[in-house]
């Protein structure tokens, strides 16, 4: 079957059962196979469903749209890098539900990934013998659990049962394994943070204190056995859901997840640690950096159609300030990060800031691929059709669900 | 309660590869296997599973299952009366206040060759030869039938499908009713993602919500492929004493279609397919509301209806066959359902592969920076 197979249908939705929209009348049912719902990406439902009812309307309409012509030239340029796939669907409905999350899950995905990155480097700072890099290393990565913990108890619906999450361990839930990472690797990135701010107090708290000193280099290893996975796992969580745009990235965003965490952790150790110590932070700065960049190019090419999202709009916008800030914070870092304190504190913001836009556009791009549902149908009926195709040529009989016979042309 | 913990969707039942590239290994974590999806998640010896046959051939779009759902397990309402726009449905779509959702969709399905555009009157086969109408109206349909050519509009006629005179010929202009519910899969995505359990599988096979321990996290939300289930906005109780406002039920709770497990475990039959007075929904046993669904599609098509065909009933299909399936009469998407939807846990196990080499990745890295960093 052809792309126009898939023609028929809904377009002439809201036509013929509100005379009074369809003031242009029939003629312009072959002018509508542009304008099926849902092609025109997102928007509100209702406002989707009153491009669809108004489907039939056309020049004079005044409703900021225009006719056909400019609807056409005012769609985002973007849009048109993949050519418009024509579809039905309900109405121009969404066809999945996006989750109810709002920016408390990408800031998590952000502070997930400085803590995961930063026990680490606080772990080698530790076994290297740099203290500075250790200090700022392991008091980011209690400070970014902390607000991790607070960001994820305050996204649920009923934040009072957050301990409900360790009533079972579930495999299949990203979710399920996430919380027991997190309860894993929070108590040794906070023992290991707290030895370092009761270094710095002005006070000492006798036998605690020294528990506390002692108890500094097992947690914060401990904690970094684990900060691999509360890096990488997040990436799990998202695409292990019928969210087109994280869906479809699920090869490849493990990937761009630990080498955003790795940027932004190195970056804050370039930020909070003298220049002398930071090395080891500026490579993995570097390397992450450059991870997250090259394999986010790869993914946009592997996802298929819902890429389209990580180009316009707020995800848009979001996915090339991360572009620009990484690749500006690793040239940075490169250039003057070993010679110059402030250089290296702005390199360090930079990959910070990066590594955040790279979390809010990710996130972003879910939501966005969800109300326009040609990214969920298309690719499916594609699949679909393939299968069909794929059966008829093996001459077997198809079954049941899989087929209904050829349509009118 | 005697199952198990439902919590325990991993272990073994891989499945054979159907041949479509999607089933087999990546489907271990979550195939139920032969035994029923009950049985599957711990229940010993369960009762029969039960589930829903949607034949939307003979929906009449009357919404007394949205009404009876809703008066049965009181579901707040949705919104303050808004037209949608979307012909007679002002639902919309399922969500957490919706858990039958009947659907409109008005077709032109052009007749080949034929260019008779669209006018609105009265369709020829609105009055039968042996309804007596006065003789006013036959005169203005009279007058009407001179000045514009008829097209049917789909309502019903009064005679019999085959007394009227194009009978046997499509028209050109159809209604498509339907009543969305949640499918009941037998790989449920929801279940599948929920942290904390509150999802369960029932001991008819169903899927449902525990009110009191679902902590409204928001996952099983965009884990449905079928964008059934969703979170309940609302006025939440105080955890401490009372509100001056109107509290809504269960708000910050995910919530969905229970198939009437109240009235299941007493032997009644769900609201909605009570409340059905053409029986487009049927309630029964799974299997044998299967062998009724082939013979229905089998014999519609028979009769020339070419577009019928079965949707989530297929056992090799993307979620493995669903507990409550339709009767289409055109393709998914046409109804808003996603025509391939494949549980996300499919590819779980690839993701937890991709994840753990990303965290070797990263941990490596770090390793490497530091023996760099000595030189």
């Amino acid at each position: 079957m052809t792309e126009g197979g898939y023609e028929r249908g809904q377009q002439e939705v809201g036509k013929a059962a509100n005379p009074d929209i369809n003031e242009a009348g029939p003629k312009n049912t072959t002018d509508d196979i542009g304008a099926i719902p849902g092609t025109q990406g997102g928007g509100s439902a209702a406002a989707t469903a009153q491009r669809t009812a108004g489907g039939g309307r056309s020049e004079g309409r005044g409703d900021g749209r225009g006719g056909r012509g400019g609807r056409r030239k005012r769609r985002r340029a973007e849009e048109q890098m993949v050519p418009d796939a024509t579809f039905t669907s309900y109405y121009g409905r969404p066809v999945v539900k996006a989750a109810p999350w709002e920016a408390a899950i990408p800031l998590y995905l952000f502070m997930g990934g400085i803590a995961g990155g930063s026990s680490l480097l606080a772990a080698g700072a530790d076994l290297t013998g740099r203290p500075a890099l250790r200090r700022g290393a392991r008091i980011g990565a209690t400070g970014a659990i902390t607000i991790s913990l607070a960001a994820l108890v305050a996204d649920l619906g009923r934040p009072e049962r957050f301990l409900n999450m360790l009533r079972v361990f579930k495999p299949t839930s990203p979710m399920s394994v996430g919380t027991w990472i997190l309860t894993a690797y929070g108590p040794g990135a906070v023992v290991a943070g707290a030895a370092e701010v009761a270094k710095l107090l002005p006070v000492r708290f006798g036998v605690l204190s020294t528990l506390l000193d002692w108890a500094a280099r097992p947690a914060g290893l401990a904690a970094a056995a684990i900060a691999p996975g509360v890096a990488s796992y997040t990436a799990v969580l998202l695409t292990n859901t019928s969210t087109p745009a994280w869906h479809d990235a699920h090869r490849e965003l493990p990937f761009v997840f630990v080498g955003s965490a790795a940027a932004a952790s190195g970056g804050l150790g370039m930020l909070l640690a003298p220049v002398h110590e930071a090395g080891p932070a500026r490579l993995f700065a570097v390397a992450g950096a450059a991870a997250e960049l090259a394999v986010e190019h790869r993914m946009e090419r592997s996802m298929g159609l819902s890429a389209e999202v990580l180009h316009a709009g707020t995800p848009g916008r979001l996915m090339r300030a991360s572009k620009a800030l990484t690749a500006a914070g690793a040239l940075g870092t490169l250039l003057v990060g070993r010679r110059s304190r402030v250089g290296a504190a702005l390199s360090g913001l930079a990959l910070l800031a990066g590594s955040a836009c790279t979390r809010f556009g990710v996130f972003e791009a879910g939501p966005a691929s969800v109300h326009d549902p040609k990214y969920t149908i298309v690719p499916q009926r594609e699949r679909l059709n393939r299968r069909r195709a794929a059966e008829a040529a093996a001459g077997q009989p198809p079954t049941g669900e899989a087929s209904p016979p050829a349509q009118e042309t | 309660m005697t199952h198990g913990d439902p919590a325990h969707q991993g272990g073994g039942h891989a499945r054979v590869d159907a041949g479509d590239g999607h089933l087999g290994l990546d489907q271990a974590f979550t195939s139920a296997g032969p035994a029923g999806p009950a049985a599957h998640a711990g229940w010993e010896a369960p009762p029969s599973r039960k589930g829903f046959f949607t034949d939307t051939s003979i929906c009449i779009g009357c919404k007394a299952c949205e009404v009876a759902c809703k008066e049965w397990n009181g579901v707040p309402q949705d919104g303050i009366y808004e037209l949608l726009g979307s012909s007679y449905d002002n639902t919309g779509a399922l969500g957490a206040n919706t858990w039958r959702h009947v659907e409109f969709i008005e077709q032109r399905t052009p007749m080949a060759g034929l260019d008779t555009g669209i006018t609105i009157g009265v369709p020829e086969t609105a009055v039968g030869p042996d309804v007596l109408v006065s003789e006013d109206i036959l005169g203005s349909m009279a007058r009407s039938v001179h000045d514009k050519p008829l097209v049917d509009l789909g309502m019903p006629a009064f005679d019999l499908p085959s007394a009227s005179p194009d009978a046997g010929e499509r028209t050109e202009f159809r209604w498509l009713m339907a009543s969305n519910v949640c499918k009941h899969c037998t790989n449920a995505g929801c279940l599948d993602v929920c942290p904390t359990g509150a999802l369960f599988r029932t001991e008819f096979g169903t899927v449902v919500v525990q009110d009191d321990i679902c902590n409204g996290c928001g996952y099983c939300v965009a884990g449905c492929p079928f964008g059934v289930i969703d979170r309940r906005i609302g006025q939440k109780a105080p955890l401490v004493g009372h509100s001056d406002k109107p509290v809504t039920k269960n708000a910050g709770v995910a919530q969905k279609c229970t198939l009437c497990y109240d009235r299941l475990l007493d032997d009644l039959t769900p609201a909605c397919a009570k409340a059905c007075p053409t029986q487009s929904i049927q309630f029964g046993d799974v299997d044998e509301l299967r062998e009724r669904a082939e013979k229905r599609v089998a014999d519609l098509q028979a009769a020339g209806v070419m577009g019928a065909q079965l949707y989530a009933e297929d056992p090799e299909g993307g979620v493995g066959g669903a507990g409550a399936f339709f009767l289409l009469l055109d393709e998914p998407e046409v109804y808003g359902f996603p025509p391939d939807p494949i549980v996300t846990t499919a590819d779980l196990p690839r993701m937890w592969k991709h994840a753990g080499l990303a965290a070797a990745g990263l941990l490596a890295a770090a390793a490497a920076a530091f023996l760099g960093g000595r030189r």
